[in-house]
């Protein structure tokens, strides 16, 4: 039987698909019998769900950069404050 | 009333992710909504001395995005001549069956499809986040947004695996809470 915490880390693995079957056991037969960590890992679910269906988007580290320089130059050359 | 200050070395940091999901929603174009935010941007450096600090840095870049957006949409405009008028009648095809359930929307569909809806949760998100610790915002982000392996994030971060899931939990738990109150309510 696994411990609360490592319910909790596998619950979010899961959430990344990056927890193995086997984890994805231990967690149900957690689950199964605890339920605080079973309200834990249904809002757990819900965020992500919510995340996927906000469909956030972020800019690239690169592109983001690219934004800086343009404005550095316009800062250097622009009117001053 | 308190009096706000321009910070622009920080903007790029702080509103760039922000402002390309705004604008992303309403030109519908990547590369587009990237131009736009950096256009906000620069008009934000260039009239600077103009803000009168009466407003949130954010809620001021977010008022020259919406004109760098409206700007956007009239300039198009002018070289389609006319906006063109589309309807859609329904082909004979479409009338069998019962007209009410094949037109009526489902209620449930709409609002999971609601681009609208989808974008306030979106913004409502994104406020949350930037509440957030700025490691905990970020490894968030590239997890879930950006949908990077761990092994890669912890290179990128140089961070242990052990140690990312812990910064994980904390900015879902904190997530959860803040999405509680904001967009549950």
């Amino acid at each position: 039987m696994i411990t609360c915490e490592q319910a909790v880390t596998i619950c979010h693995k899961n959430q990344y698909r990056e927890a193995t079957f086997m984890d994805r056991l231990r967690l149900w037969t957690h689950l199964a019998v605890c339920r605080q960590c079973a309200r834990f890992s249904r809002k757990n679910s819900r965020l992500t769900d919510l995340c996927n269906q906000a469909s956030l988007r972020s800019l690239s580290e690169a592109e983001k950069e690219a934004i800086r320089k343009r404005l550095d130059q316009v800062r250097g050359q622009g009117p001053a404050n | 009333m308190t009096q706000h200050a321009l910070h622009p070395e920080t903007w790029v940091d702080r509103y760039a992710d922000y402002l390309f999901n705004y604008a992303v929603v309403r030109v519908n174009d990547d590369e587009l909504a990237r131009d736009l935010v950096q256009e906000t941007f620069v008009a934000g450096l260039q009239s600077a001395v103009n803000f009168k600090g009466n407003a949130a840095e954010r809620t001021w870049l977010v008022a020259i995005l919406k004109r760098k957006v409206i700007d956007h949409y009239r300039k198009s405009n002018t070289f389609k001549g006319q906006a063109e008028v589309k309807m859609h009648f329904p082909s004979q095809s479409d009338q069998e069956g019962d007209w009410l359930e094949q037109m009526a929307a489902d209620p449930e569909t709409t609002r999971e499809n609601d681009p609208l809806e989808n974008e306030e949760l979106g913004l409502a998100i994104r406020e949350c986040l930037a509440r957030l610790p700025e490691k905990q915002a970020l490894v968030f982000t590239l997890k879930t947004i950006r949908g990077m392996s761990t092994e890669d994030v912890c290179k990128e971060l140089d961070i242990n695996p052990s140690n990312l899931w812990v910064i994980v939990h904390r900015a879902r738990t904190s997530l959860m809470g803040c999405l509680n109150q904001t967009w549950f309510n």
